[in-house]
């Protein structure tokens, strides 16, 4: 088995809500670099899918390798396992308490033990990274949707993960604002991150994923590149939700 | 009767009782003083401690808050006091006030921090821990520095009302403002060192509820 080829491997994770089952048996593989984007109606799964990949949904059970770790394993350190697995939210989440400075270092500080120095040093390239150099000493408060969208992935590169996850980075934002965050995910692409995408943006999957996972009922219903997904769906589920996304 | 004048603002009973009246001044100023570090450092404590949830010490921690809630605050150090002797302790007047209005105030100030720190939404916590932030860490550097800004204006109102409380301990032999002025006035049957106790008590506090205000409106603009 190569399994050294894959940075993600999910095998069969099923994950319920008391009698709810969410998550019927998923399995994903995902190479290093690859880009996966992941849609499908609400209540699909696939947020909660997303958020059992670094464990803030706790699996019911299945198994879950990040670049060789068996993250799921009793015992294993999950801050450490956490440091390598990026995630953005749909809500932000930025500390409203710290500037942008100090939403980024804050774990380079705690996590990684760095002296403030090197932190704010590290910190304010990864602001210069996402177009925010000048935004360091502003509060959340003092930034716009799309800005703090950026300092959050910021925040999320600072600590160099392998894998950044994304659930729906850009529907809390005016549709002008949207534009901002997506360039800078097309720049993370380029640059070689391995991303897992929950989006709504469909122009985005269509032209920066490597591979299209539609997601229905708590399962992949199916899956391929964006061209044969887009053009040429084999599920009747899946024709429909592109129909209904897409003429909106 | 000589007037009003004589009764309240006799002078020469002023100047013959001010230098008692002013040691029940720094008396009450100290008590005040260590009830609302106790109160506030305990409360925080106890508040902190109920957010990893652990069972048996949570049901501790609701049942001394629940408890210390609903006494009244006089039971509390007449039982200190007067209480724990029988039990073989044996406290001073100042320790007894400052433990039975401390504990009061930490019961009320764990519930405001408690309240504040469930008022955090759960995005903050996940951001936290989603960097490697362990759960003690999510919490000294995310929550707590949110929650402390949240529970300030549930806080000093309760704080200010406990800590007029120290007046109490009057009845437990500490010498504090009140005390004096009462034996003042009896020894001289005359109202003046109430008066002047009064005043002292606004020397003290006034400045106390300016600060508050001070403090609600400078953490005021989070959420």
């Amino acid at each position: 088995m190569a399994n050294d080829c894959f940075l993600l491997e999910i095998d069969d994770l099923h994950k319920s809500f008391g009698d709810l089952e969410v998550l019927k048996g998923i399995n994903l593989r995902v190479r290093p670099g690859e880009v996966i984007i992941l849609i499908g109606p609400s209540g699909s799964g696939k947020s909660t899918f997303l958020r059992c990949i670094n464990r803030l949904e706790e699996p019911t059970r299945g198994r879950i390798r990040v670049d060789g770790t068996e993250i799921m394993a009793r015992g294993v350190d999950l801050n450490r396992v956490r440091k390598d697995i990026g995630i953005v939210f749909q809500a932000f989440n930025l500390y409203p308490h710290l500037t942008a400075l100090g939403n980024v270092t804050l774990a380079l500080r705690k996590v990684l033990r760095m002296s403030r120095q090197d932190a704010e040093a590290c910190g304010r390239r990864m602001l210069e990274h996402v177009g925010l150099a000048e935004k360091a000493d502003a509060y959340p408060s003092e930034l716009s949707g799309g800005q703090q969208q950026r300092v959050a992935i910021a925040r999320a590169l600072a600590l160099e993960p392998k894998l950044m996850l994304f659930d729906e980075p850009t529907s809390a934002l005016d549709p002008e604002l949207v534009g901002s965050v997506l360039k800078v995910m097309r720049d993370l692409r380029d640059e070689g991150m391995t991303m897992v995408v929950v989006t709504h943006e469909m122009s985005f999957a269509r032209d920066a994923g490597d591979r299209v996972l539609f997601m229905d009922g708590g399962e992949i219903v199916e899956e391929g590149p964006p061209s044969t997904i887009f053009r040429n769906p084999a599920h009747q589920r899946t024709r429909e939700f592109l129909q209904r996304v897409l003429h909106v | 009767m000589r007037g009003l004048g004589d009764t309240f603002f006799n002078l020469q009973v002023i100047e013959k009782y001010l230098p008692a009246l002013l040691s029940g001044f720094r008396v009450t100023l100290a008590l005040a003083g260590a009830v609302v570090t106790l109160g506030i450092l305990l409360g925080l404590t106890l508040a902190m401690v109920r957010a990893f949830r652990f069972r048996v010490v949570n049901w501790l921690i609701v049942a001394f808050v629940d408890l210390f809630r609903t006494l009244p605050q006089l039971v509390v150090l007449v039982f200190a006091y007067f209480g724990l002797p029988y039990a073989g302790i044996t406290i001073s007047g100042f320790t007894a006030a400052t433990l039975g209005l401390g504990l009061v105030l930490a019961a009320f100030a764990e519930e405001a921090f408690w309240a504040a720190i469930t008022a955090i939404p759960r995005g903050q916590w996940e951001a936290a821990r989603s960097t490697g932030l362990s759960f003690a860490q999510a919490l000294g550097s995310v929550v707590m520095p949110q929650a402390v800004r949240i529970a300030i204006p549930l806080l000093t109102n309760r704080t200010i009302a406990i800590t007029k409380g120290t007046a109490l301990a009057s009845v437990i032999a500490v010498p504090e403002i009140l005390d004096k002025a009462q034996s003042a006035m009896s020894l001289s049957s005359n109202a003046s060192p109430l008066i002047i106790g009064a005043g002292l008590y606004l020397a003290i506090f006034a400045p106390f509820v300016v600060f508050s205000r001070w403090l609600e409106r400078r953490f005021g603009w989070i959420i």
